[in-house]
C-alpha cells in the first residue's frame, strides 16, 4: 500500500502525458497549471468542484501556496477568501513543501493502544521535528495519520509510503536511518538491476 | 442506447466459466492484506502456476476482505465441486508451496492451513460482507453471479416505490452510521417531500480511527452499494445520488468510479435503467480530511465544495439538503443491507438480530485481541461472545479491561457488562453507542484516563469551530485531562472535568460536540478510581482542597 490519493493517480496520468497543449499557458511557464486546467474543464468549472480541484493542485505541486489558491479562485470565479477558507479547513491540504522523505505514524485507536504515541515522540526527539512538520534541512517530514485501516498490523508506520507493521520504536528509528542515509556515489551502478 | 444487461444470462455464463478450472485460488487483495504483502502473494501464485504448467488447472482470483486481517495475507483454495482450504500468513514462499504441493500433488500445506471451524468464522452471519473473499470486486459478473442486481430488477419492475419503502420499513433496518434512526422512516420522509429534484447521498466518510467497515464495502463490493443506492433513489423519487468518500480511501474511490462506469454501460445506472422509466446518476465526491463531515449537514456542505461546517436542524436534509433540495443521507453499510432485504424480504431480515435492532452489524475488531479483523455478527450477540469467542480473547494471558465502541463519540465498557447484548439501546444505556462499528479491546496495561485524553485530543483537533461549547470546551477538557494524566491534577480539576463534560454534551450544536465527552464520562463512570488515584498520588494540594471543601 502506498500513500496515495485518487487525484494523485489522476494527476500522475496527467503528468505522464501532458497531451494537448493548454490553450493558454500560465504566465510563469509552469505547465503543471495545465493539469489543473484540464481538471477544471472536465468539471465544467462548477464551483462545487473546489475541493476536488484543490486535491489535483496539491498532487501536482506537492502543496498549495497563495499563487495556486488564487489561480484556482479565479478559474472557479470564487472569492480568494473562500478558497483559502476551504483549503485551510481540511486537514489533507498542506501549505509547505514536503520533505525529501516522509515518516507517517498511524495514530488511530488500535495503533494508540499498541503504543503509537511512543513512536511519534521518539522520532520527534531523534530528528528534532514536531509531528506535522519538516526538518530544517528538508530531509524528513514527520506526519501522523488518523487511521490507515490496517489495524491487524498495529502499530503501523509508513516510511516513504512503504507499510511497516507491528513496529517497535527501535525498528522505526533504524528504518529511518536507512532511508535517510545518503546514497553512496556509484551505488546505483554497482548494486543496480543490471 | 445499448441493451440492458441480461442478469440471468451473465450469471449463468459466470457459473460455467467457474467450473472450467479444477482449482480456484482466491487471494485477499483487500487493504489490510495488501499491507501485509498480498500483492507479492498473488504474483507468486500466478507465476508458479505458469511455470509449473498448471495454467489450465488453476486460476487466481483477487478478492475482497476475508475478515481475519491479523493472519493475512489470506488465501482460499477451492477444488471443483468439493472442499475448500483456507491458508493464513501466505507470503510468497508459502504461495509457491501451495501451488506445488496442494494444486499439483493434492497435498495441502498443513502448517499454513487456517482452521475455519473456529468461532471467528462460525459465529458470523454475513449479509453486508457476503461477497468478501468470494468475488473479484472489479468484475460486475462476479457480483451478478451471486445474485447481484436482482433486487434492483425486482424493485423497479415488480414493486411500486411505496412498496419498496414499506418493505424497508417492515424490515426494521436502522441506520448503521451509529445513531440508529429507522431507515424506512427516513426513506418515507424523502418520498413524501415535494421537489422537482431530490438527492440520495451515501455517507462513506468513515472517520472513527480504527474502523474500516464502510471502506471494505466500497472497495470490495462496490456494486452492492450502487445497487442499494439505486433502490433507495427509486423508492424516494431521487434522480441523482452522491457517494461521499474520505480522501484517505483512494482505492475505494477508484473502485467506485469504475463500478459506476460499468453499471452505466450495462444500463443499471444512467437513463432508463433496465428499460424502465427510472433514471439515476451517481457521482463520487471526495472529502479532504475532516471528521465532522460525517455529520450529515456538514457532509452536505462539503459536497457543495464548502467548509464542512454543520448547521442547526431542523430543517432536516429531507426537507432542505443539497442546494436547498430534499436530500437523504444513508450510511454505506445501511445501503449495503438493502439488496438482501428486497430479494429475501423484510420477514427474513427481521428474523435476524433482535426485535428492536434487526439484522447484523459489521465491526472492526482491534486492539489487545488474538483475532483482529472485520466481522459481521447478528445484533443481540453479547460483547463476551464477540471478544472471547470471535476475537479469541486477550493474547499472552492478559486480562480484559475495557471494550471501546463508537470511537471518539462512544464509550468504554468494563468487564462487568460483557454479557450485554450488542444493540443500539443496550449500548446507549451503558453510556456508549453502537457507533459505526469500531470495537477496540484493551487489556489491563491501558490507563483509562490516557484513553480518554487520546479521544479528546482527536475531538479537539476535529472540532469545526462553529459553536463555542465544542470549540473551547474540548480544548479545556483536554487541558484538564493532560494535567490529570501528567500527575498534576487536583480534585477541583476532576470536578470541573465532570461539569464541563456535561456542558459540552448538552449545549453543542452537532453530534460531534454532543458526543465528544462520552469517552471521558464513561471512563469516569466505570474507571473513576483511576482518575482519583492519579490525583491522590500527585495532587496533594487538590486532595487538601477537597478535604477543606
Amino acid at each position: 500500500m502506498t500513500e496515495d490519493t485518487p487525484s494523485a493517480a489522476r494527476a500522475r496520468r496527467g503528468r505522464a502525458k501532458p497531451a494537448e497543449a493548454p490553450a493558454e499557458q500560465h504566465p510563469s511557464g509552469d505547465d503543471r497549471f495545465a493539469v489543473i486546467d484540464k481538471h477544471l474543464k472536465r468539471g465544467r468549472y462548477a464551483q462545487d468542484q473546489l475541493i476536488e480541484t484543490l486535491h489535483v493542485a496539491q498532487d501536482v505541486f506537492g502543496y498549495l501556496d497563495d499563487g495556486i489558491l488564487i489561480y484556482v479562485a479565479r478559474a472557479l470565479r470564487l472569492p480568494p477568501s473562500m478558497v483559502y477558507g476551504v483549503a485551510t479547513f481540511y486537514q489533507l491540504f498542506t501549505f509547505d513543501p514536503p520533505g525529501e522523505h516522509t515518516c507517517t505514524v498511524c495514530t488511530g485507536t488500535a495503533c494508540f493502544v499498541k503504543g503509537a504515541d511512543d513512536i511519534v515522540a521518539a522520532v520527534a526527539a531523534a530528528y528534532e521535528v514536531p509531528a506535522g512538520e519538516t526538518t530544517e534541512d528538508g530531509m524528513l517530514t514527520l506526519k501522523t495519520a488518523r487511521c490507515l485501516g490496517s489495524c491487524g498490523l498495529a502499530p503501523v508506520v509508513l516510511l516513504d509510503g512503504e507499510v511497516k507493521g507491528r513496529e517497535g520504536v527501535e525498528q522505526v528509528l533504524t528504518g529511518l536511518e536507512e532511508i535517510l542515509v545518503p546514497e553512496p556515489v556509484g551505488a546505483g551502478a554497482e548494486g543496480g538491476e543490471s | 442506447m445499448a441493451a440492458p444487461i441480461d442478469l440471468h444470462e451473465v450469471a449463468q455464463r459466470e457459473h460455467e466459466a467457474r467450473s472450467r478450472y479444477p482449482w480456484r485460488i482466491k487471494a485477499c487483495g483487500s487493504t489490510a492484506c495488501l499491507s501485509a504483502g498480498s500483492a507479492a502473494t498473488i504474483s507468486a501464485l500466478e507465476q508458479t502456476i505458469e511455470t509449473s504448467d498448471l495454467a489450465l488447472d488453476a486460476v487466481v482470483i483477487p478478492t475482497g476482505c476475508m475478515g481475519l486481517c491479523s493472519r493475512g495475507p489470506l488465501v482460499r483454495v477451492l477444488r471443483r465441486g468439493g472442499d475448500e482450504t483456507m491458508y493464513k500468513n501466505v507470503n510468497d514462499e508459502v504461495a509457491i508451496e501451495i501451488v506445488r504441493s496442494h494444486i499439483r500433488n493434492h497435498e495441502p500445506v498443513e502448517e499454513s492451513v487456517l482452521n475455519t471451524e473456529i468461532p471467528f468464522f462460525a459465529a458470523q452471519e454475513r449479509i453486508v460482507l457476503a461477497n468478501g473473499g468470494i468475488i473479484d470486486p472489479d468484475r460486475i459478473e462476479g457480483y451478478v453471479a451471486h445474485g447481484g442486481y436482482l433486487a434492483l430488477e425486482k424493485a423497479i419492475t415488480e414493486m411500486t416505490p411505496e412498496a419498496v419503502v414499506e418493505e424497508v420499513r417492515a424490515s426494521g433496518l436502522r441506520g448503521r452510521g451509529g445513531a440508529g434512526y429507522p431507515t424506512g422512516s427516513k426513506w418515507g420522509l424523502l418520498a413524501k417531500s415535494e421537489g422537482d429534484e431530490k438527492y440520495v447521498v451515501a455517507n462513506g466518510d468513515e472517520g472513527d480511527p480504527g474502523a474500516y467497515m464502510d471502506r471494505t464495502v466500497m472497495e470490495d463490493d462496490p456494486h452492492r452499494l450502487i445497487e442499494g443506492i439505486a433502490i433507495a433513489a427509486y423508492a424516494t423519487g431521487a434522480s441523482k445520488a452522491y457517494i461521499y468518500v474520505r480522501a484517505e480511501y483512494p482505492r475505494a474511490v477508484e473502485r467506485l468510479d469504475r463500478a459506476i462506469r460499468v453499471a452505466r454501460r450495462n444500463r443499471l445506472l444512467g437513463r432508463r435503467i433496465l428499460d424502465t422509466e427510472f433514471s439515476l446518476d451517481v457521482e463520487v465526491r471526495i472529502g479532504a480530511g475532516a471528521f465532522v463531515c460525517g455529520e450529515e449537514t456538514a457532509l452536505l456542505a462539503s459536497i457543495e465544495g464548502r467548509r464542512g461546517i454543520p448547521r442547526l436542524r431542523p430543517p432536516y436534509p429531507t426537507e432542505r439538503g443539497l442546494w436547498g433540495k430534499p436530500t437523504m443521507i444513508n450510511n454505506v453499510e445501511t445501503l449495503a443491507n438493502i439488496p438482501a432485504i428486497i430479494t429475501k424480504g423484510a420477514d427474513w431480515f427481521s428474523s435476524i438480530g433482535t426485535p428492536s435492532s434487526p439484522g447484523t452489524k459489521v465491526f472492526a475488531l482491534a486492539g489487545d485481541l488474538v483475532n483482529i479483523g472485520l466481522i459481521e455478527v447478528p445484533m443481540g450477540i453479547t460483547l463476551r461472545t464477540i471478544i472471547e469467542d470471535v476475537g479469541g480473547g486477550i493474547p499472552d494471558g492478559g486480562t480484559f479491561k475495557a471494550a471501546q465502541t463508537g470511537g471518539p463519540s462512544g464509550g468504554c465498557i468494563p468487564a462487568e457488562f460483557l454479557d450485554t447484548p450488542v444493540d443500539y439501546d443496550s449500548l446507549r444505556q451503558l453510556g456508549s453507542i453502537m457507533g459505526s462499528g469500531g470495537l477496540i479491546v484493551m487489556d489491563d496495561t491501558q490507563r483509562m484516563p490516557d484513553v480518554a485524553k487520546f479521544f479528546m485530543e482527536f475531538c479537539m483537533d476535529e472540532s469545526c469551530g462553529k459553536c463555542t461549547p465544542c470549540r473551547a470546551g474540548t480544548v479545556q477538557i483536554h487541558g484538564l485531562l493532560e494535567r490529570i494524566c501528567g500527575g498534576e491534577g487536583t480534585f477541583t480539576d476532576l470536578r470541573h472535568l465532570e461539569q464541563l463534560c456535561a456542558t459540552v454534551r448538552d449545549t453543542s450544536l452537532c453530534g460531534l460536540g454532543q458526543s465528544a465527552p462520552n469517552p471521558v464520562l464513561s471512563t469516569l463512570q466505570y474507571f473513576g478510581k483511576e482518575y482519583e488515584d492519579l490525583i491522590a498520588i500527585h495532587g496533594v494540594t487538590g486532595a487538601k482542597e477537597a478535604a477543606d471543601a
